[in-house]
């Protein structure tokens, strides 16, 4: 009836998975406490869970991201104190049945859980502000990928109480991901969350691609478009083009893990190393997908902030646009040590080196964006220079593990680890950070706390460093990822330093959450009336903060770069007259519904439920149906409503 | 304050990594004791500088520029529409393409003379080892002595090994960090690495690919000897009581964590190509294998 799941898949002896669950547990029953309590629950289901709003399925991405931000660091600081225990003798307090799970829901959790849903948040609250578009192209769709997101996530945290995660790696490399070496549910909840959450981004990649092709105001030519949304579009094309290969990936693992099948295993015509190369094609691209739209808020903000324009905006697009090409043929860097022949890896080598030339252009594109500017110092550009100083050190590691001969000794290292963290923490996160910050009273209509902001950023800037940098001298002192416990006494104080590092950064993180408590708190004292409190350029500014559901009265028409810059300089007012009734669409509770029944198609297929498993497949078969048939999606919202709330809101209509 | 503290650190970094180059012991990856080893840090080393040419004035150039175009110092120009200039961009075009090919030669070259298949040149022949990744040991052959080792491998210095290595489990990597670099054992495939010691001395031996459980020990020690103490070796292992053959292999590969180091007098010879044909499917291969 219930497949493989028994009670004894709860590890009940365990108080540190349980404790974890039951504090999960714990916090969403007093959340649906406070909800019921506030009566707030239709609420929630009418403009939150249901909203094809575009800016409030960004908010709630980025609110998922949040979260496993949370858990994923938890992972972070449980390995970094295991690490720093478990010397000589001792064997620390993860066992490696734990601690082997613990590092691969890191890497999961940070990549695909906290990294991807934040900027699939960011570029949904952006970019059709940045166009002058009303919504995105496909805003049903829009929905549907977040709640296939969320059912990922529901997944995977389901998996820490019940059952365990995958003991593979964050890539689950077989042999190790087979049945034979893998027997348990892990490597299942970890193929289902990435399969059904990964179909959720393709299809944002999508909606996105035609949302910036189709959907710019008048004017915008590609070579006008913010920087931001070139990055965005440049993203989502690698997101659609890689994506597809790691859902097949995913899915041959399954075949050979409940059908029997041998693509990946070691006997029978199976070939592992054909995993290794797919989930890297895959795997590579997804780097870029991650630190493109980075560089993207980096240019905005370096550019809003030394109130300049951005230098250089032609290499910059080109530069991007190369990344997002030459990401497709370095897959191989990551394998140099497969025994491929000096030719293959001196060629993947050197495509990577080529990598370095369009992104060196954008470093520079930043500098020189400060030059004969007038910078000021808010923690945006606080996140930007340190990601500029840090990344280039993450940058020159990685340009020389692209040599061959010294990835060979590096390889699997220590040294990688830092070198990825240094620029994922470093590009990447500083980036969405920097991104939440500038764009939050946008979304939200006031400003986070400057002081908490900048508390924050000190310490996750010290903390990298003081987590990371050991990480580097243990590589060159031959230490390996990966390990449990280790009897080199020399690699103990760079582990201790290092987990201090990593406490540091938890500072960070509870100044994070500070700052928006305080903020939330403090709303009313810094309430953004201008709807631009940054001197901003571009047109998500033009707007009021939090802007109408419609973002724009009437559609702005664009005449260049720096579209609300230009307006500004030249005192361009929209006229209030001119206002006519706008088609918006209607919410609509298909992708929560959808969501549901792949968390509970995935759930079951973990556990081999089959009856489960085919009543959600139904349901998200028989949900879609329906939703097709719904005629009435979008309605007309009438000009009088739309001068009403103008007047209260729009800034530029207010003059 | 920020310049401070990002630079002071790196510069901090620098001094550590030229006191490690030095002399410092335990410092395995950047201080080798094989020639693979030494080529392959100088390349290390060559690539770093040849990047600072470029990271260096970056990082100086980015706390220069927000320092002196700050929003309160009113006296530097200030020119909002300026945003392009040929002469910058051919610098941050050039600078970087002339240091990637100078990186790309480098690179072709090096991974050629590095290839871990290519023999390395001597007088002397080489030493042949084949080695088996198992759950979560190492088993090391040599078929020219027919005996066969666990988590133990000794070889004279100054003459080259030839490793022939394949696993008869999941991934792992073969790597003992001071004499050069690693590569993948993988079951049913065979790669190869050639390494040298170029002196005597006890090395530390890992796999580097996370393999399961009992992955952190796996581990073993490259004892690199004197072709007198090589010798000697080869006399203590035939010595040993226990001998190798299918069976003892099938209860050898049986996972296991923390093994002992076990010397095997005699080894079957067939067994090498018998683990690497039953990884490739058939059943029964090993058997096959020793009959032959």
């Amino acid at each position: 009836m219930l497949g493989r799941l028994t009670l004894s898949a709860i590890p009940f002896d365990q108080p540190i998975i349980m404790g974890a669950f039951g504090f999960m547990g714990l916090v969403a029953i007093s959340v649906m406490g406070v909800l019921t309590y506030s009566r707030k629950w239709k609420w929630l289901w009418t403009e939150w869970l249901t909203s094809v709003d575009h800016k409030k399925i960004g908010v709630m991405y980025i609110m998922l991201a949040i979260v496993m931000l949370l858990r994923g660091f938890s992972d972070a600081i449980m390995m970094r104190t295991q690490l720093a225990l478990a010397s000589g003798d001792a064997p620390g307090f993860l066992p490696p049945e734990h601690y082997d799970q613990i590092f691969t829901a890191h890497g999961v959790i940070m990549i695909f859980f906290m990294a991807m849903p934040f900027m699939i948040g960011l570029t949904n609250i952006v970019v059709p502000l940045q166009i002058g578009a009303r919504d995105v192209a496909f805003p049903f769709l829009n929905s549907l990928s977040f709640w296939l997101t969320v059912a990922g996530f529901g997944l995977v945290n389901l998996s820490l109480g019940i059952g365990e995660f995958a003991r593979t790696g964050w890539l689950a490399y077989p042999p190790l991901s087979e049945l034979q070496y893998s027997p348990g549910v892990g490597v299942d909840y970890y193929i289902w969350s990435l399969q059904i959450s990964g179909v959720g981004t393709t299809l944002a990649g999508v909606n996105f691609i035609a949302t910036i092709l189709r959907n710019r105001a008048p004017g915008m030519t590609l070579m006008r478009m913010p920087i931001f949304t070139w990055a965005a579009l440049c993203t989502n094309i690698m997101i659609v083009a890689a994506f597809p290969v790691l859902t097949v990936t995913l899915a041959l693992l399954t075949l050979d893990r409940y059908l029997g099948m041998h693509f990946f295993t070691n006997d029978l015509g199976g070939n592992p190393m054909m995993y290794v190369n797919l989930i890297w094609s895959w795997g590579h691209p997804e780097v870029y997908i991650l630190v493109l739209p980075a560089f993207g808020i980096f240019s905005e903000i370096i550019a809003t902030f030394s109130s300049k324009r951005l230098f250089g905006y032609a290499p910059m697009v080109f530069a991007t646009m190369a990344i997002a090409v030459m990401g497709f043929v370095t897959w191989l860097h990551h394998f140099f040590t497969m025994g491929a022949g000096a030719n293959v890896n001196a060629f993947f080598g050197i495509t990577t080196m080529i990598i370095s030339i369009p992104t060196g252009v954008k470093v520079f594109n930043w500098l020189f964006t400060m030059y004969r500017g007038r910078v000021r110092f808010p923690s945006p550009v606080l996140w930007t220079i340190g990601f500029m100083v840090t990344f280039v050190i993450g940058g020159m590691t990685g340009v020389l593990m692209a040599v061959p001969p010294a990835d060979f000794i590096l390889h699997n290292s220590l040294f990688l680890i830092a070198h990825f963290h240094n620029v994922i923490i470093g590009g990447v996160l500083f980036g969405y950070l920097a991104g939440l910050t500038y764009w939050f009273p946008k979304a939200f209509g006031f400003t986070l706390n400057e002081t908490l902001g900048k508390c924050s950023f000190w310490c996750w800037l010290v903390g990298f460093y003081l987590a990371f940098m050991p990480l580097y001298i243990l590589g060159l002192m031959g230490m390996t990822r990966r390990l449990n416990h280790y009897d080199n006494p020399d690699w103990h104080p760079f582990l201790v330093v290092a987990a201090i590092g990593a406490a540091v950064i938890l500072c960070g993180i509870l100044f994070f959450v500070a700052q928006i408590v305080v903020s939330i708190v403090q709303r009313e004292k810094a309430r953004d009336l201008t709807g631009d409190p940054w001197g901003g350029r571009t047109l998500e500014w033009s707007v009021s903060s939090p802007p109408p559901f419609y973002n724009f009265a009437t559609i702005p028409v664009v005449h260049g770069r720096d579209a609300f810059w230009e307006m500004k300089m030249k005192g361009l007012k929209q006229p209030i007259m001119a206002l006519k009734r706008i088609h918006m669409p209607r919410n609509t509770g298909t992708g929560p519904i959808v969501g549901a029944f792949s968390l509970m198609m995935g759930f079951a297929l973990v556990w081999h439920i089959w009856w489960m498993a085919l009543l959600g497949l139904l349901g998200i078969v028989f949900s879609t149906i329906v939703h097709s048939f719904n005629e009435n999606r979008a309605y007309d919202v009438p000009a009088e409503d739309i001068a009403r709330i103008e007047r209260f809101a729009s800034p530029l209509l207010a003059h | 304050m920020k310049a401070r503290s990002g630079l002071s650190r790196l510069l901090r970094l620098l001094p550590l990594g030229a006191a490690t180059l030095l002399g410092g012991c335990n410092w395995a990856v950047l201080d080798p004791k094989g020639q693979i080893g030494i080529d392959e840090r100088s390349i290390i080393i060559t690539a770093t500088w040849l990047m600072l040419i470029v990271v260096i004035p970056v990082i100086v150039l980015t706390f220069a520029f927000a320092w002196k175009y700050r929003a309160s110092n009113t006296r530097a120009s200030y020119s909002p529409d300026w945003d392009r200039s040929t002469a910058v961009a051919s610098i941050m075009v050039l600078l970087p393409c002339a240091i990637v090919l100078c990186l790309s030669v480098i690179t072709w070259r090096t991974t050629h003379e590095l290839d871990p298949y290519r023999p390395i040149a001597s007088d002397v022949d080489a030493i042949n080892v084949d080695v088996v990744a198992l759950d979560w040991k190492w088993l090391f052959i040599y078929p020219d002595q027919q005996i066969a080792t666990v988590n133990e491998v000794a070889f004279p210095s100054n003459v080259p090994v030839n490793f022939r290595i394949t696993s008869a489990s999941v991934m792992n990597s073969f790597f003992i960090p001071q004499l050069g670099g690693q590569i993948y054992a993988m079951s049913g495939m065979q790669t190869r690495l050639s390494l040298i010691a170029n002196q005597a001395g006890i090395y530390d031996g890992m796999s580097a690919n996370y393999s399961g459980a009992g992955f952190s020990d796996m581990k073993f020690k490259a004892i690199a000897v004197t072709d007198h103490e090589f010798r000697d070796w080869i006399a203590k292992v035939k010595q040993s009581p226990k001998q190798l053959g299918v069976n003892g292999y099938k209860i050898l590969a049986m996972p296991s964590e923390k093994n002992p180091v076990e010397y095997f007098s005699d080894v079957d010879s067939q067994l090498y190509e018998g683990i690497l044909r039953e990884a490739r499917g058939g059943s029964d291969a090993l058997c096959t294998a020793s009959r032959e």
